[in-house]
């Protein structure tokens, strides 16, 4: 069975796991109505409207 | 492969999930405006536009002006409109509105007469919500929610962004009042709410 002729070095065993993280991958963009963050192609959650238009009532 | 496989199985038999269809666009045409699940929101909308053409095809206002046996076969065709419609619709009253409010409503409008908006994600288990609504539908919930007072101006303003509602929006505001106290308010608002 095939087995490390070494031990992986600290340095070595971070060099592999630098690509190990996970990536923001939400498109996220800001309300044009409240400003605040929301995602695309939804209803925003805080003021509740919608390219526009009042769909939802909104948050407290 | 997957040629020719259709629609979502949601999870469910055939049976429960026609049953289920049927509930949705009851509710749908009842209230005109239900809040569910993007899955079933994009299945239902198949559904609901099948049912509303239903009643457009021939609404009553089409029937005048007939005779004889134009006039009858356009009433045996009315009926059997409304016999397909009834397999979706559970409600005498629901029907009755298909086949009048909305017949009328969306005569000219060829085909497309529900809008899904997904609204976010479901507390409990994150599933992907959305709002399945009839087109004019909004419209009557931007001027009548239960919000209306509290969202008034920002909801004027932004509905004068919007090509359809921008002549109506400037007519000025004594037009504008006049179908928040006819149009009932209470339709879309409950099953909305955050």
């Amino acid at each position: 069975m095939a087995v490390p002729k070494k031990r992986t070095s600290k340095s070595r065993k971070r060099m592999r796991r630098s690509h190990d993280h996970l990536e923001f991958t939400a498109a996220v963009t800001d309300c044009p109505t409240c400003g605040e963050p929301k995602l695309m192609h939804r209803v925003c959650p805080s003021c509740g409207t919608y390219r526009g238009r009042q769909v939802l009532p909104p948050a407290e | 492969m997957r040629h020719l496989k259709s629609g979502r199985k949601l999870g469910r038999n055939p049976s429960h999930r026609k049953a289920m269809y049927r509930n949705m666009v009851t509710s749908l045409m009842e209230h005109g405006r239900i809040q569910t699940t993007e899955a079933k929101a994009k299945e239902l909308r198949r559904i609901a536009d099948r049912v509303i053409n239903l009643g457009r095809k021939l609404p009553l206002s089409a029937l005048e002006g007939l005779e004889g046996e134009a006039l009858a076969k356009a009433r045996a065709a009315r009926v059997h409109h409304i016999r397909q419609a009834r397999r979706w619709i559970t409600d005498r009253a629901v029907l009755e509105k298909v086949f009048g409010e909305y017949a009328e409503r969306y005569k000219d409008r060829p085909g497309g007469f529900t809008r899904v908006l997904k609204t976010g994600f479901r507390a409990g288990d994150k599933a992907p919500m959305a709002v399945v609504e009839l087109v004019d539908e909004l419209e009557v919930a931007t001027e009548t929610g239960p919000n209306a007072d509290e969202v008034e101006p920002a909801a004027e303003a932004e509905t004068a962004e919007t090509e359809e509602r921008e002549e109506s929006a400037e007519d000025g505001a004594s037009d504008a009042e006049e179908p928040v106290e006819d149009a009932p308010a209470e339709t879309s608002s409950e099953e909305t709410g955050a």
